[in-house]
């Protein structure tokens, strides 16, 4: 069978070809929000982890002994303060305001650099009182999840400074833009997961 | 820490010369044979002045075929290295009764079947299925490339860094013995102090973070970049099962990275995660380690069960039985894979309600399946059916995979679970779905796509021989383990005391030697092809396609189409060639196209480093390789330049020359 004969046109001519060259969508913000997706997984694992170990506290401490909720409180509320103000810096980009986006991105910044603190904060104090992750399989559920979530706000931190540079250098380009956006989903997004740890591992863990 | 002056311990770690298995025979002369090879390979390279041409065209390419293609080439080197440890395995069980201990003793014995495991899913199967992902799938949607070229070269340097510290734990220190999942306790600090699960759980960190992005790469690729009027129902099939195998990916992966993190909490920092001891639950990493594993291998699976779709409707000169149901098959497939994985310890005690909860939905999957088997047998009915050796492969998988299904519901059924339970007979079913399934397919697939790749057709008579070889070899080595596996016989011993069973172990042994001729047939194949390259020579199109990549040139040009195809059907091919199209040779466009970058391997390079450094507790090098990692990775982001454009004149010298020769067009099969 000679398969590249062309065979009798029966049928109406068709277009098959595009003739101009198409700009095809970018599909960065999709795929950052898949990525996204796939970290809540991660996130989803440590939190099942929480849910059936947060009980076993191998004759040392549980939640009610070890967490400092009026702490908690200064340390959520500067989490969602910085997720505001970085609303604030898209805002601003969107109206093409360097200098103001900047100021918010840095602000921002500080606020989850606070929280960062006061996470090791919390941490150094629970290790220096012997409730360290090696104690037991509830500190080591508690220290590996929220540990996580701060390690990732770390790396937004980082992330934003390196944007805050690029931004500084190149101006507010397309690149430049889309880039911005990803990190506002990722900024949220932990935003997200901290609500989650807050309610779950905090308050529900002093409960049960 | 090895007994030596401090300053050492600090440079090397654990790291030491008794590390080096000198008193292995076994092993060190692996090494001598694996070093001359590697030297001879290297030798070749340099001799012929051949390393210019890989660093340009291949290792910083970001073209996906090339990548499809170097994947393919990764998998067939790790799928011998998985095979020689299957033979040992056969050769020690088939000697080992009584008071012959055979040549293996168990602590070498536990690390090669947990290495035959880990290496055929991670690094065989899924090399291959990202092989062919890669390949074809931008061709079928009719795509210049993925959505994003750069990270799909990082995914396979980071799947190559994988494969690194797996095979340099052959020779520097020793390999995990916790089994392919590393299933503590014994994959703690306590019960496996060594390397070994260290090997283990950097080398599936960082080539699953490779498979990961390549998930993410593939779904944004079906979903942003499908030629215009390619709607979701117009899918060619294999890029279906690509979406959906990708989707899978995405949503299981993560967890498989969890999981072996909160591992190496333990084994690293102390913590008590799967402990025996202060509050830990072993049965959490099973748990969570089978909601990974589960799905994993229906991610192997999909992308066969589209690669068999289009090899059977091409060679039934039919379109495919049923499409519709396929795709919906498929989805749910996908889905249900996701609520089954309990099946794989009803031995736990979760009691009968969850048990027969898992039990369902694992007998439910049966169904979308059967549906599949059903299309593929209508697609051949009534169909002009050449017999070819990917068909021949095809109709290897409906025998052999059938009978493959039939056992595993026969394991779904809970009670029964609890005698086969770690038995044989798991261990022949699995090798009867992965081998009758995936490695089937994988065949078929390179006797498929071959043609379009590299511009020649491989050849029939060592493909057939491979074939039979492949197909009689897999029942003579599996059938006896079904039968010992009802005898009660369980897995993973390396020596038996009752001499009546050794008569089917000898008979196995005998059918990994039927699978290992079925295997050197596929290098012979591959060989002569090569040498017989010009008169297999073959044009675009030598099976009567019907999808898109057969309407390009084979090899496809770097850009694959110069003018990016309109859809209007099913088979978008077949319907061109229905209505008379003729291929244009003028009027071209400049075409953008993304430039070669080395970032990817540099990264996964320092990434292997660095889990080599934490392999053997050398932390100064590891903090440093890990600095060194994100400061080249901010660096990377600095480099806005990364794109660059074929003018029309290039694109019309491959349009008019080169691999449209037309002294091949119309050979057909």
């Amino acid at each position: 069978m000679n398969t590249t004969v062309v065979a009798p046109a029966h049928a109406e001519p068709r277009d098959f070809l595009c003739r101009e060259e198409a700009h095809p969508h970018s599909g960065t913000l999709l795929g950052f929000w898949l990525y996204l997706m796939s970290d809540c997984f991660i996130f989803a694992a440590l939190f099942a982890c929480n849910a059936v170990l947060g009980t076993n506290v191998a004759g040392g401490p549980s939640a009610r002994d070890v967490f400092d909720l009026p702490g908690l409180a200064v340390n959520t509320a500067l989490l969602l303060f910085s997720s505001v103000t970085f609303g604030f810096a898209m805002l601003e980009m969107a109206r093409r305001h360097k200098r103001a986006m900047l100021g918010w991105l840095a602000v921002s910044g500080m606020l989850a650099a606070a929280f960062v603190g006061l996470e090791i904060h919390e941490f150094a104090t629970m290790i220096a009182e012997g409730a360290g992750p090696g104690r037991s399989a509830f500190l080591s559920s508690f220290f590996t999840l929220v540990g996580t979530h701060g390690l990732h706000v770390t790396v937004g931190i980082i992330w934003l400074i390196v944007l805050m540079v690029q931004m500084g250098k190149h101006g507010l380009t397309e690149a430049n833009r889309r880039r911005l956006m990803c990190l506002s989903m990722f900024w949220h997004f932990l935003d997200l997961v901290w609500v989650g740890v807050f309610s779950y591992v905090y308050l529900v863990g002093v409960l049960r | 820490m090895p007994d030596r002056p401090a300053i050492w311990n600090f440079l090397l770690g654990r790291l030491s010369l008794s590390s080096l298995p000198l008193d292995n025979t076994i092993v060190v002369w692996t090494f001598v044979a694996v070093a001359l090879g590697g030297a001879a390979v290297v030798g070749a390279i340099t001799y012929h002045r051949q390393w210019g041409y890989l660093w340009n065209e291949w290792f910083t390419s970001v073209d996906h075929k090339k990548l499809g293609v170097m994947y393919m080439v990764l998998a067939t080197v790790m799928l011998f290295r998985g095979f020689a440890d299957a033979m040992l395995m056969r050769s020690q069980q088939a000697i080992a009764f009584g008071s012959n201990l055979g040549y293996l003793p168990p602590h070498h014995y536990d690390q090669i079947f947990t290495a035959h495991g880990a290496i055929m899913i991670f690094f065989v199967a899924m090399a291959y299925i990202a092989g062919f992902m890669n390949f074809v799938m931008p061709l079928q949607i009719g795509a210049r490339d993925v959505a994003f070229p750069f990270l799909n070269n990082f995914s396979f340097w980071l799947t190559v860094a994988g494969v690194v510290l797996f095979m340099a734990s052959l020779f520097i220190g020793d390999f995990s013995h916790a089994g392919w999942l590393g299933m503590p306790p014994v994959s703690e600090l306590r019960q496996s102090p060594g390397p070994g699960v260290d090997y283990y759980i950097w080398g599936l960190q960082l080539s699953g973070l490779g498979t990961l992005l390549t998930g993410i790469n593939f779904v944004v690729t079906v979903i942003k970049m499908r030629a215009p009027g390619m709607t979701l129902m117009k899918m060619p099939m294999f890029t279906w099962t690509t979406l959906c195998t990708s989707g899978l990916i995405v949503v299981t992966f993560p967890i498989l990275t969890a999981t072996l993190f909160l591992l190496s909490l333990d084994r690293y920092i102390g913590t008590h995660f799967f402990t025996n001891g202060f509050g830990g639950n072993v049965m959490m990493y099973v748990n969570l380690i089978w909601v990974w594993g589960h799905p994993e291998v229906y991610i192997l699976i999909l992308p066969m069960f589209g690669l068999y779709s289009e090899i059977v409707a091409t060679f039934s000169s039919k379109r495919l039985f049923g499409y519709s149901s396929m795709v919906y098959a498929t989805a749910s497939i996908m889905l249900l894979s996701y609520l089954v994985w309990l099946h794989h310890f009803f031995t736990m005690g979760s009691g009968a309600d969850v048990n027969s909860f898992f039990a369902l939905t694992t007998m439910m999957i049966s169904i979308p399946t059967g549906v599949k088997i059903f299309n593929w047998l209508f697609t051949m009915y009534r169909g002009r059916v050449r017999f070819t050796v990917p068909m021949l492969w095809t109709m290897g998988f409906l025998f052999t995979f059938t009978i493959g299904g039939m056992t595993g519901v026969m394991l779904a059924v809970a009670p029964a679970d609890f005698l086969l339970h770690n038995s044989l007979f798991l261990v022949a079913h699995f090798h009867n779905v992965i081998i009758g399934g995936v490695v089937f397919g994988v065949f078929a697939g390179i006797n498929y796509w071959f043609p379009k790749a590299f511009g020649f057709r491989l050849d029939e008579f060592w493909g057939k021989l491979s074939f039979w070889f492949w197909q009689i070899g897999f029942w003579v080595a599996f059938g006896p383990l079904y039968v010992l596996g009802l005898m009660g016989v369980t897995r993973r011993l390396s020596h038996f005391t009752d001499p009546s069973l050794q008569i089917w172990f000898i008979v196995a042994a005998f059918g990994a030697f039927l699978i290992l001729l079925g295997i050197l047939s596929f290098v012979m194949q591959i060989v002569v092809s090569i040498r017989r390259r010009d008169e297999l020579a073959v044009g675009n199109d030598p099976w009567g396609g019907r999808t898109l990549e057969w309407s390009t040139s084979s090899p496809p040009p770097p850009y694959n189409f110069a003018f990016i195809p309109r859809v209007h059907e099913r088979d978008a091919w077949t319907d061109m060639k229905k209505h008379g199209y003729q291929r244009p040779l003028e009027g071209f466009n400049a075409i953008h196209m993304p430039k070669n970058t080395a970032a990817g391997m540099l990264l996964a390079g320092l990434g292997t480093v660095f889990g080599f450094a934490m392999v053997w507790y050398i932390w100064w090098l590891a903090v440093l390789s890990f600095v060194a990692l994100l400061a080249a990775a901010i660096t990377h982001t600095f480099n806005y330049d990364r794109d660059g454009h074929l003018d029309a004149e290039e694109v019309a010298r491959f349009e008019h020359t080169g691999n449209w020769a037309p002294k091949a067009q119309g050979t057909t099969a």
